[in-house]
């Protein structure tokens, strides 16, 4: 059951996507992102659609890995679709009942915002399937290195991002044993109502959160022995560096990104 | 109430690339009253068995028959078969959670459905079953030694009184001498109480005191079953697949090689050291 999440989950492959640098990952990301929101007009989608399908092409992750990412938010795609599609008032009404009316732009903000969530979730799960989370930690400390100027604490950042990311598989694997060791002694998780589930919640969460915190401890301290003391002064046996494939890269995020501004403003239609 | 496992296997991650055969084709018949202890080293698959036996994991083919009852038929009821076999895991971080150690005891016997009087008396005597002194009864689980913490644990299954009492690793983490006071108690339980009891662990010396019968988990298959004297017979194998027979085993081998006329069978310190007053006299 809790082992179906798939958001942030690393696939292992030997892909021109996986060898790429983190930080140009992150940053195609970004433009990505910017793409999908910025986007008008039926030529934009087409572009778009043709580069993510390039790249899942490329990184050699098998599809229905994205699509599985999908099935977390189908409810949250049900909801943003009912209230563009209910709530939207256009030129054209072709059923009104109170507060709710189906319009025509109603329809089309519906069907854009439904994209634009798949597309985002499958675009940004691209980026966590091809990426260890350690790399992403260490492309994202780099690139906001500039803030550490203006006092930012990016190390401490990363740091506690790359933390998190590693507890994220222990505490699935601990919550599985807490779960049988209760079942064993007749806990039933499954069955009864609403505030029976939530009651049968407390003896899986209190032995979870006391070992999370013992765990916490444990790090800390193991961390402090071995005279962890933030990132200052701190050298990597594997420094980021740009190769000729990040840079080529960069360049095609940026003319994907004009492409797509270029799309809005020659065919703005019929979005 | 016999537990009969007619060709259990059992695979992980099926389907999928990862997917790790963890028993093969399992054949076991454990018979009331017994003390059985299961070895195997780290990833033989004797934890993977065990959860077998109180239908936490589901086999991938085969069937298990709790007192003649298939547990896998679509009627069967799985709750009522977990409080028969009580299973209690490695760690007893991973169940206490009530906030007195006796509510944590109660948690078991309230489950089974069972009045406030009748749970309050299981758990005093599940308490005092593992020995567990009186005046703790109202301290937080979690304030307790590791010793103490293990004891609490055993309670809390013990509560649902249970016909098979399966224990996982119950001595890891402890010290030598909270070691044999758990032993000493489950070698007791099993006495007093008359209840088959199961102790996995991967260590022989552990076991061979107290138990009657040994299985010996070797990657996902039973490589001995039979009394601690036959499976020790073995102890070449035994290394071989990175386990050791008792030290005492190595002794009396090495002392009949320099000519002693010693026992081999001798499993415990006692039997050994009767067998070499004998020899010498």
């Amino acid at each position: 059951m809790i082992r179906d999440i798939t958001i942030g989950q690393y696939y292992p492959a030997e892909s021109p996507i996986h060898k790429l640098d983190p930080r140009v990952k992150l940053f195609t990301t970004l433009i990505y992102i910017i793409a999908l929101f910025c986007f008008k007009g039926v030529l934009g989608l087409v572009i778009i659609t043709a580069a993510l399908a390039a790249v899942i092409k490329l990184s050699k992750v098998p599809f229905s890995f994205m699509v599985k990412g999908l099935k977390a938010i189908v409810v949250l795609l049900l909801i943003t679709a009912a209230f563009n599609l209910l709530l939207t008032p256009g030129d054209v009404t072709l059923w009104k009942w109170g507060v709710f009316q189906i319009s025509d732009s109603g329809i089309k903000n519906a069907v854009v915002m439904v994209i634009r969530l798949i597309y985002l979730i499958v675009g940004t799960s691209l980026m966590t399937l091809t990426t260890t989370p350690n790399q992403l930690t260490d492309g994202l400390e780099k690139s906001l290195a500039p803030l550490a100027k203006i006092n930012v604490p990016v190390h401490a950042i990363a740091m506690m991002m790359s933390i998190a990311l590693r507890f994220i598989p222990i505490l699935i694997e601990e919550t599985d044993k807490i779960m049988k060791a209760q079942m064993a002694r007749g806990a039933d998780f499954e069955n009864g109502n609403l505030i029976q589930k939530a009651k049968a919640m407390i003896p899986l969460l209190v032995p979870l959160f006391v070992s999370a915190f013992r765990r916490a401890d444990d790090l800390a301290m193991a961390m402090e022995a071995r005279c962890y003391n933030g990132g200052e002064g701190r050298t990597k046996m594997k420094p980021l560096k740009y190769n000729a494939q990040d840079r080529k890269a960069y360049l095609l995020v940026i003319v994907f990104l004009i492409l797509v501004i270029a799309a809005r403003i020659v065919l703005p239609f019929p979005m | 109430m016999p537990i009969i496992l007619d060709k259990i296997n059992y695979c992980y991650s099926q389907g999928t690339a990862y997917q790790i055969q963890a028993l093969k084709d399992i054949n076991l018949k454990i018979d009331d009253g017994q003390f059985i202890g299961i070895i195997g080293h780290t990833g033989s698959g004797k934890s993977t068995l065990i959860q077998h036996l109180n239908g936490l994991i589901r086999a991938t083919s085969g069937t298990i028959y709790f007192n003649g009852e298939d547990i896998y038929a679509d009627d069967y009821n799985m709750k009522d078969l977990r409080s028969q076999v009580g299973l209690v895991f490695q760690y007893p971080e991973h169940q206490l959670f009530e906030t007195t150690i006796f509510e944590d005891v109660c948690f078991g016997p309230k489950n089974q459905g069972l009045d406030k009087k009748t749970v309050e008396l299981r758990a005093f005597e599940a308490l005092h079953n593992v020995g567990f002194p009186d005046e703790l009864y109202d301290q937080s689980p979690f304030d307790l030694s590791g010793g103490q913490k293990r004891r609490v644990a055993i309670a809390g299954v013990l509560a649902m009184k249970p016909q098979v009492l399966i224990l996982d690793e119950p001595t890891a983490g402890l010290d030598p001498a909270g070691r044999d006071e758990i032993l000493n108690l489950i070698a007791k339980m099993h006495k007093e109480l008359g209840i088959t009891v199961i102790l996995v662990s991967h260590s022989m010396e552990d076991v061979a005191k107290y138990v009657e019968r040994i299985i010996v988990m070797n990657s996902g298959e039973v490589m001995y079953d039979g009394t601690p004297k036959d499976v020790f017979h073995h102890y070449k194998e035994l290394e071989a697949v990175g386990l050791a027979a008792p030290q005492v085993t190595y002794l009396m081998h090495e002392l009949k090689e320099k000519g002693l006329d010693v026992d081999l069978d001798a499993t415990t310190v006692e039997e050994a050291r009767n067998s070499i007053l004998a020899a010498l006299r």
